[in-house]
């Protein structure tokens, strides 16, 4: 399977990623190699092997319902850009 | 053409625990902004999600009370999209296998039949933060503190064919989640919401293409929204258009559903497994401590009311419709001990004044104690029902309990006989031409006319007469 430039610039797109035209032909050559490695992995015999949705053969650990957190807002607004009456501000969203 | 209307809901129910899914933040609703995102909830570089065990053990709740099966290893995964209430870049969420799976509830439909309605699945995900829209010189405000409170997605099969039926569904996991004790259903704080997958087809045809109906705060809501977009796809088909897929925002000051998001890539999320969340494997010993703790469902409920109480299936279905409705009339019963009597008090009198103080249960002014010691007071012949509700009243203004009302103001009801006696004879003399009336007319015209005399004597006594011995007095006398 191989990436056209069309779906670099989308994947590119929906991943906010700024791919200048000079790269575009690099990263939609690169982006295939790793598909036909993919391509190659997945003509191995893997009946009977269970898929993993992790590399490590563990299972999530539980935390208990208690709040532990204090309010922190000070400091983490003190890094943000913009804020106002404890709300962080962003350029205008309206859908 | 006969048009059929194939509606799905996806329905989020915010869980009711303490902290959130992933970090140690508070979710209690209504502090100030952002005083309750910590650096997990903000997605700060470094931090590790950490699973919160009670949402885990509320979602199997949920799946077991719909019969569902429990996925004994379940993962969460990446749902990508950028948007600023979401500051990872990516909700976290279940999607190849969710920790709930098939279920079934039953809806009553409106003919009093019942209708099963498929649950596909009930996964578990973070909610995302909000965003204010109001006046910041031109930018959006972003309060993060519901970022990270734990949802369950409750999705149902495309099993409805009315908004009537998608109502019904709603409310029925509305109730099943109430009752489990594990999301307070308040859907003016989000806690519960809605959103509705709507087509339309020719009746039996292939499924058609559906709209996605968003911001449906309340029950009637959805159904006005579901109506008029299925008379929107309706007419857009008959007039030669195509119904496009997408996600439409209900507008209820203006009565219609707008169009939200159209860009083709809105809906390419990118799902891959949560690198940072292990698999989740469940225990049999939990399922089984889940099982073995089931509070009593809605319809046993129901079903329970009717048989112990006797109470009429309607009467049981009303009572039963929230757990907080359910729990104050057996309160009240058991301290009034007439369940008729109860159940006629909170669904006439209590109800009424809620309603007409826009106030829910949990705020009424009157406790379920002090109800059913009220009733006690009628139960056992202290006042008339006609007092009770002056009692009732004073109750609700906060005059005290019923016991004080009666007191002070001197309610008590009057069964001396003799005290009642002085009353009929003073009504009898000074109404001579009624009392000859009476006497000269027909057998079956006097049951009517003994009405006013029993009136006379009840406004003459201030309503404290007992009724019953002032009939048989009258008619002794006459």
């Amino acid at each position: 399977m191989s990436l056209e430039r069309s779906d670099v610039e989308k994947i590119a797109h929906l991943a906010r990623l700024a791919v200048s035209e000079d790269e575009l032909d690099a990263v939609t050559s690169d982006l295939s190699n790793i598909l036909h490695l993919v391509a190659q992995m997945d003509a191995a015999d893997t009946a009977g092997v269970e898929p993993m949705a992790h590399p490590l053969h563990m299972a999530q650990r539980l935390r208990p319902d208690e709040v532990s957190e204090t309010d922190q807002r000070e400091k983490f607004q003190a890094i943000a850009p913009l804020t106002e009456d404890g709300l962080y501000l962003v350029p205008r969203v309206i859908e | 053409m006969q048009w059929e209307t194939v509606i799905g809901l996806e329905i989020h129910a915010q869980l009711a625990t303490r902290s959130k899914i992933f970090s140690g933040a508070s979710t209690a609703f209504g502090a100030a902004p952002n005083s309750q995102a910590c650096n997990i909830d903000l997605g700060m570089p470094g931090v590790l999600p950490v699973l919160n065990q009670e949402a885990v053990r509320m979602a199997v709740t949920f799946g077991v009370a719909i019969n569902a099966e429990i996925a004994p290893r379940s993962v969460f995964a990446r749902k990508n999209y950028f948007y600023p209430d979401l500051p990872k870049g990516y909700q976290i969420s279940q999607f190849e296998l969710p920790i709930v799976g098939k279920g079934v509830v039953e809806i009553e439909l409106d003919d009093g039949t019942l209708k099963p309605v498929g649950v596909t699945r009930a996964h578990l995900e973070e909610d995302a933060g909000k965003s204010l829209h109001e006046d910041f010189h031109g930018m959006t405000g972003v309060d993060l503190n519901r970022a990270g409170t734990p949802l369950l997605e409750i999705v149902s099969e495309p099993d409805m064919r009315s908004a009537r039926e998608a109502v019904a569904y709603a409310k029925k996991i509305h109730q099943i989640v109430q009752y489990l004790g594990i999301c307070d259903g308040n859907m003016q704080e989000g806690s519960f919401r809605c959103d509705a997958n709507v087509s339309v087809r020719p009746q039996g045809g292939p499924l058609g293409t559906r709209a996605e109906l968003k911001n449906l705060n309340s029950f009637r809501f959805l159904e006005r929204a579901i109506n008029i977009e299925v008379e929107r796809q309706i007419d857009l088909i008959e007039a030669g258009g195509t119904v496009v897929q997408e996600t439409r925002l209900y507008d209820a000051d203006r009565d219609e559903t707008r169009s939200m998001r159209s860009k083709e890539e809105a809906n390419d999320y990118r799902y891959f497994p949560d690198p940072d969340l292990l698999p989740v494997e469940l225990d049999g010993g939990l399922i089984e401590s889940v099982r073995a703790a089931m509070p009593e469902l809605p319809d046993a409920r129901r079903h329970r009311f009717e048989r112990d109480y006797a109470l009429s299936p309607y009467d049981a279905s009303v009572l039963t419709a929230s757990k907080g409705l359910a729990d104050y009339f057996e309160q009240a019963t058991k301290v009034a001990g007439d369940a008729k009597l109860a159940a006629n008090w909170v669904m006439g009198e209590l109800s009424g004044a809620l309603n007409k103080a826009g106030m829910s249960l949990d705020a009424s002014p009157v406790s379920a104690q002090a109800l059913g010691g009220m009733l006690l007071r009628i139960v056992d012949n202290t006042i008339s029902g006609k007092i009770a509700k002056q009692v009732f009243e004073a109750m609700w203004a906060g005059e005290g309990s019923a016991d004080q009302i009666i007191d002070a103001r001197g309610l008590k009801q009057i069964t001396d006989s003799g005290a009642i006696e002085a009353v009929v004879d003073e009504v009898l003399e000074a109404n001579p031409e009624q009392v000859s009336n009476y006497r000269k007319a027909d057998e079956k015209k006097r049951p009517k006319m003994l009405g006013f005399f029993v009136g006379q004597v009840m406004k003459q006594s201030k309503g404290k007469a007992n009724p019953q011995q002032v009939n048989e007095l009258l008619l002794k006398k006459l």
